[in-house]
């Protein structure tokens, strides 16, 4: 068993254990506990039943836990030592656990954080180091995110929506450290999916699964940036492609369209192109049409600025551009590349310059200081 | 071991020996400059004494409270007069001596024309706890 499939048992072992009458936040640092064990103790030698050991280490936690706390709050101790047999959890319990974690109240770094403990049966220093936080810091995210779910109401959990968008903003977070978050993004919408019947959730699976299939190109060894166009196709995975892009289909042929079968559509489109001059620009501005009419973000319209740049040409683009706010981030990026495909190679020198300036991240900066930096040579050469 | 802080500045230091902005330099020049810096963290690394490293965006204000049940009062972005941090590298090292000596290491990353830049680089120790002395 790889540490994969153990995070896997890890929502059953919790929902059992509020089966058996727990209460969420303590059954939760309960299985955490027990995870943590299983980690080092199972190095020697996996134990027969690894699930039925987990329950029994995970129970004997939260009496632990839960006699302490009985006894500071000088109450009644209630819990029987033998639990209670033949409680089986369901899909639904699953479910609700996903909706307590990406519950309305809590701040999206905490049900990020929450989501990937409870659900995704990661441990806090993992989770740590993938966000970069002090493991403490991160342990009293989780604490208090579970006291604010507790405190609002379990009954009041969030709803397909507000999970999707955890699951999104995990997704997001890529790779860091020794956890691959976007492995556990598109483990845990698998899930979600067999567990929920809807089309956005289809959606949301297959753009993940679209995006990670590129994933090994898009970036060199050194962590420099390699832009779409100049990306090594043959290095795509071409089964998350075709996987995703069934996904996708069979999503949108339902005919309820939603903002992340729309992004996968897009997304479909550039995986489908073997070289970049086959990508199919008209339809994808076609897409982002549509995705404007559910996300009309400006960063939908700046990404529809290149579109349309690429389907129609660079001024097209450029007016599409002057319709986009001006302060979206790599606003300036997309400016100098247009400009460079119009020809206006000073401006577009210039506004490369200003991209690298105000990049969101070094990677960023330096490759639109590289692109300043070679269209400045060009310029130098042809003066 | 003592902690060091490395800073670098967008403006406010005295002007570099070697100063052309970077997108000016050829882009062999770019990429041996972003290679330099790569390797430097990982030597560092591999010689135990690197503790952090971030950079930081040009934005930024000043921010002061305006008393209680008032929004905090924001001034800026920072006036081109002031003097502006782009990032730092912490190091832990064994004496001052090492920390001068690897800021100067630093400093002398590659620039335009394949010179060092000879940048300024600002160098401030932490403050410590007392040793504890046993005898």
């Amino acid at each position: 068993m790889d540490d994969v499939e153990l995070r896997e048992l890890v929502p059953e072992v919790l929902s059992v254990l509020v089966r058996r009458g727990a209460d969420f936040a303590t059954a939760e640092d309960a299985v955490q506990e027990a995870l943590v064990r299983a980690l080092s103790a199972w190095d020697d030698g996996l134990p027969s039943d690894p699930k039925g050991w987990l329950i029994t280490v995970a129970w004997r936690a939260f009496l632990d836990l839960a006699r302490s706390d009985a006894s500071r709050r000088d109450r009644e101790f209630r819990y029987d030592t033998e639990p209670p047999t033949g409680l089986v959890p369901s899909a639904d319990d699953t479910l609700h656990l996903y909706f307590l974690c990406a519950h309305p109240d809590l701040t999206s770094s905490s049900a990020v954080a929450l989501t990937l403990r409870a659900v995704g049966g990661l441990t806090t220093r993992q989770i740590a180091q993938a966000y970069l936080v002090p493991d403490s810091t991160m342990a009293q995210r989780i604490s208090r995110a579970k006291r604010t779910v507790g405190r609002a109401g379990v009954d009041r959990p969030g709803d397909v929506r507000t999970v999707m968008r955890v699951l999104y903003l995990v997704f997001n977070e890529g790779y860091s450290g020794d956890v691959d978050l976007a492995a556990d993004a598109i483990r845990l919408t698998r899930q979600l999916a067999a567990l929920v019947d809807e089309p956005e959730i289809h959606g949301l699976l297959a753009l993940m699964l679209l995006h990670h299939a590129r994933h090994r190109s898009r970036t060199r060894p050194d962590g420099s940036i390699v832009p779409l166009a100049d990306q090594d196709r043959s290095q795509w995975d071409t089964g998350l492609i075709a996987e995703g892009i069934d996904i996708a289909q069979a999503a949108l042929a339902r005919g309820q369209l939603g903002e992340y079968q729309a992004q996968a559509a897009i997304a479909a489109l550039h995986a489908d192109a073997t070289r970049v001059e086959e990508t199919d620009w008209v339809q994808i501005v076609e897409w982002y049409d549509e995705l404007l009419r559910f996300a009309d973000t400006p960063i939908v319209r700046l990404n529809r600025a290149v579109a349309v740049g690429e389907a129609d040409g660079a001024p097209a683009g450029l007016a599409a551009l002057a319709e986009v706010d001006e302060h979206v981030p790599r606003r300036e990026a997309v400016a100098a590349y247009l400009h460079e495909k119009n020809g206006d190679l000073e401006l577009a020198a210039g506004l490369y310059a200003d991209a690298a300036r105000n990049a969101p991240n070094l990677a960023e900066r330096d490759h639109q200081t590289r692109q300043a930096a070679r269209l400045n040579q060009h310029l130098q050469h042809h003066r | 071991m003592a902690k060091y802080l490395l800073l670098k500045h967008y403006r406010g230091a005295p002007a570099p020996v070697n100063d052309v902005p970077m997108d000016q330099w050829k882009p062999d020049e770019v990429e041996a400059h972003i290679q330099f810096m790569n390797d430097f963290a990982s030597r560092l690394e591999g010689s135990g004494e690197f503790v952090d490293g971030q950079a930081l965006s040009p934005d930024g204000v000043w921010v002061r409270s305006d008393g209680e049940g008032r929004p905090p009062v924001t001034d800026g972005p920072f006036a081109e007069t002031k003097d502006l941090i782009a990032g730092w590298m912490v190091i832990d090292v064994d004496s001052y001596e090492r920390a001068i000596e690897l800021a100067g290491e630093l400093s002398a990353a590659p620039g335009a024309n394949g010179e060092p830049i000879h940048e300024w680089l600002e160098v401030r120790p932490f403050l410590t706890a007392p040793p504890t002395v046993t005898d």
